[in-house]
């Protein structure tokens, strides 16, 4: 049997909650789980104090209730499976190593910010910065996956260098910022100056976007690799269809004021691409 | 404060006084060490201890507008270095640059209770003193940058020598420094004239100005001498960091002429260049270098050694920062102080495995082990430039544990360890004497502080006390105790007492006339009002003054 805790009480203000990921609880019975500090505000609580917990930790646990003002959930997982029934706070799986996080709602911002491995999948919208670098760092995801169903804000794996950010939805701007290397995959539409500053690696989008004048086009080509990343996420549940699979896709260069070996992919639908 | 304390049973190493690890008391009566205190004083039993003088950092950066840049540009080494608050001490943030309070808790933690900043502009003054008035524990003061100073070049290229001397001690008294500061003296001229250009040499021609830098450090030494300052002129030289930089640093030593000047961060000017190849590939001068030192008893050095890992290069020279952010690729600042200065800032990482770097830490280590005056070749990494003040511990293992130094050795790029001596000089070890020694009574010595690095009778009352270990890197990093001015700050490795620590300046006497020299070109070319530019005395309150021996003021005026 899993751990399954559930908010009893909303917290008024954030909560920080390191503690609630498969490892951390780990071994522990109800009670003890039940008796770990969290942080308040700016003081110590118990986790007692706002859930009701059940059950014993066997590697999986369930989170229930409105956790939106839960910061930190999933902080450094390394292993296991962790589901939110609900919507979840910021730095959801922040620094997160391996397991899965899967978020039946929506999610704050910050989502898996510097991870390195695992695979965070948010059922809902997301908010800005997800699988990015914290400010000041060139880094952000390392490795691993996240999905999101639903929408994502700006700056979408901002200094990202390995792994996959795939969106159902549309993105804010700025996605791919910085960028280094991976992958990042929309299937709505982006927001302005996506892969500003980026490296290496590919932003993907199944519309026409407006690119900064540092991007330029290069070629109408089918990609043979989305052949295997689409059909992909469509197993994992995302709205791929065949057109996508079969593109062709419009590969514009840039950013040229960085090293210019980055690619940003449109299907070609007809529509144009401006640049701005 | 503990009005007495007598520390008894401890192997004492006070180098200052002779003392190499005799068991004897030290006794403390109001903040002073003395000779003897009532047998009902506190007793501390430092069995299997070593007793020490408090550490003295010669040349550090800690404080004022740069040091904040440097923690504002980078926070992701804030986040993952937390420095909580204790029942006695306060919060903070650590990392290579970490904030003002961090900053004195973590000196203290090593045993330091004294430490300069080593650059800081005259306009930067009150910062600098607002942010060493938060840093607890230590003592401390800083070295004012006059190098690059426009006025004062003005008036060495018109040969008014007595009035550049006057003005010298005007601008190290009105700021509260301690010292005056030279930072690749033309650097900045040039700099800000044209495309990447920088002083190459020490007869090349100061853009804008006829002057040369060799003529700009001789008036600078004269002037400093004269002055009869406690620590005369603290040079950083020409080229730093360039391939063959060596043949610069000698020639900057040269031109003291037996005058005392102090050549800072030796290591960054110890490099010579493979011939026929490109001046890009350095190789280790410190033999030419230690050996002018160890032979010119007018010339003292700190190495600024370099540790492997993170850094934070911050400077006065600005073309210098321009050159390592071409290595690194990331951010940087670069700043111009009006009249007075330029900077450069840039977090920097030393590999070991990459050739320049292992040379730099090589040639770090090679000065030591072939300096044969600890009192005139002493410690310090240039923190956070050439790592962080936290790696002292390492690198006094390095320098006392030959087996652990030849692991690291072999760690290092092998290329690099071809192009320099130190497997020619590796089989030195310091001992715990000349360890006292280039941490405390050295760098208390060459900068005049009567009162430091020794326990002898009148010395202040700053005492480390650390636990024996055959591993000298967790010896030095966890004292038992640490006593300033008397007072038990750390005791069993833990806090038990906060601690102010007092500014250090100078105060030398300068002819009043002068102002009617400086003040409008002040009017004219700065952006601040000439009387809201000294700093008042409440900066320093709780200071102290250091004497100086010079007569500034010429008679009958």
């Amino acid at each position: 049997m899993s751990l399954e805790l559930t908010l009893h009480t909303a917290p008024t203000v954030p909560l920080e909650a390191d503690i609630l990921s498969p490892a951390r609880l780990g071994g522990l019975s109800a009670l003890a789980a039940a008796k770990l500090t969290v942080v308040y505000g700016n003081q110590p609580a118990e986790l007692g104090e706002f859930f009701k917990v059940a059950g014993a930790a066997n590697g999986e646990l369930h989170l229930t209730g409105d956790l939106s003002r839960l910061k930190r959930i999933g902080a450094g997982m390394g292993a296991g499976r962790l589901v939110v029934h609900g919507p979840a706070g910021m730095h959801l799986g922040t620094g997160m190593t391996g397991g899965e996080i899967v978020v039946e709602g929506d999610a704050g911002d910050w989502v898996g910010p510097e991870m390195s491995g695992g695979r965070i999948v948010i059922k809902g919208n997301a908010g800005h910065m997800i699988g990015s670098a914290y400010r000041g760092s060139a880094v952000g995801i390392r490795g691993g996956e996240i999905l999101v169903f639903g929408s994502a804000g700006n700056e979408v794996g901002a200094g990202m260098r390995r792994g996959l950010i795939a969106v159902g939805g549309d993105c804010g701007d700025f996605a791919g910022v910085n960028m280094l290397a991976g992958s990042i995959i929309v299937l709505g539409r982006l927001g302005w100056r996506s892969g500003a500053g980026m490296k290496r690696g590919t932003i993907v989008s199944m519309h026409p976007a407006e690119l900064l004048p540092t991007f330029r086009y290069a070629c109408n080509y089918c990609p043979p690799f989305l052949r295997l990343y689409l059909p992909y996420l469509s197993r994992l549940g995302l709205p791929v269809t065949d057109a996508q699979i079969a593109g062709p896709y419009q590969r514009w260069c840039g950013d040229a004021i960085e090293l210019n070996r980055g690619e940003v992919l449109f299907l070609d639908t007809g529509e144009a691409t401006l640049q701005g | 404060m503990a009005s007495s304390l007598r520390i008894v049973n401890g192997r004492v190493f006070d180098p200052a006084n002779g003392v190499n690890g005799a068991v004897q008391d030290v006794c403390i009566q109001d903040g002073r060490i003395v000779a003897d205190v009532p047998q009902d004083a506190r007793k501390i039993d430092a069995r299997g201890q070593v007793v020490m003088p408090g550490g003295v950092d010669i040349h550090c950066h800690i404080a004022g507008p740069k040091v904040n840049l440097a923690r504002k540009v980078q926070p992701e080494d804030h986040r993952l270095d937390v420095h909580p608050r204790t029942r006695f001490t306060r919060s903070g943030t650590g990392g290579t640059v970490p904030s003002t309070f961090a900053t004195g808790y973590r000196y203290a933690t090593l045993g330091y209770t004294s430490a300069m900043e080593a650059a800081v502009t005259p306009l930067g003054a009150r910062h600098t003193l607002e942010e060493l008035h938060d840093t607890p524990v230590i003592d401390k003061g800083f070295f004012v940058l006059v190098g690059n100073n426009v006025l004062l070049y003005r008036l060495l290229q018109e040969g008014r020598h007595e009035e550049f001397r006057q003005a010298l001690a005007w601008w190290i008294s009105v700021t509260k420094a301690y010292a005056p500061k030279l930072v690749n003296p033309g650097g900045d001229e040039m700099w800000k004239g044209h495309r990447n250009a920088n002083i190459t040499g020490l007869d090349q021609k100061i853009d804008s100005f006829d002057l040369t830098p060799r003529k700009v450090i001789a008036a600078f030494i004269e002037a400093a001498n004269e002055l009869g300052l406690p620590h005369p002129v603290h040079i950083h030289c020409n080229n730093l960091g360039h391939s063959g930089n060596y043949e610069t640093t000698l020639e900057t030593m040269r031109l003291a002429e037996g005058r005392r000047a102090h050549i800072t961060h030796i290591q960054f000017h110890s490099y010579g260049s493979v011939a026929g190849k490109s001046r890009d590939n350095p190789t280790s001068r410190a033999h030419d270098i230690a050996e002018f030192v160890n032979t010119h008893s007018n010339i003292s050095a700190d190495v600024g050694a370099v540790m492997f890992g993170h850094s934070t290069s911050m400077t006065a020279d600005a073309p210098l920062a321009y050159m390592l952010r071409q290595f690194s690729h990331g951010k940087w600042v670069n700043a111009d102080t009006e009249h007075e200065s330029g900077c450069g800032i840039l977090p920097f990482t030393y590999q070991d495995r990459n050739y320049t770097n292992a040379l730099q830490w090589a040639i770090g280590l090679e000065l030591f082990l072939l300096s044969k005056d600890p009192w005139r070749m002493v410690f310090s990494t240039d923190h956070p430039n050439g790592g962080s003040f936290m790696s002292y511990p390492r690198l006094i293992r390095l320098l006392m544990d030959r087996e652990f130094r030849k692991e690291q050795m072999a760690k290092v790029n092998q290329r690099a360890l071809e192009h320099c001596g130190l497997r020619d000089c590796q089989e030195r070890e310091y001992s715990l004497y000349e360890i006292a020694i280039i941490t405390r009574a050295g760098p208390a010595r060459l900068l005049g502080l009567a009162q430091k690095g020794h326990l002898g009778p009148g010395a202040d009352a700053d005492v480390t006390i650390y636990d024996e270990d055959e591993d000298k890197e967790k010896m030095f990093s966890t004292p038992r105790y640490v006593i300033k001015d008397g007072e038990i700050i750390i005791e069993d490795h833990e806090f038990r007492a906060d601690h102010e620590g007092r500014i250090l300046h100078v105060a030398p006497d300068y002819d009043p006339d002068i102002e009617r020299v400086i003040e409008p070109f002040f009017e004219d070319f700065y952006t601040i009002r000439f009387a809201n530019y000294p700093v008042d005395d409440r900066y320093v309150r709780g200071g102290q003054i250091i004497p100086t021996t010079g007569q500034a003021a010429p008679a009958g005026r």
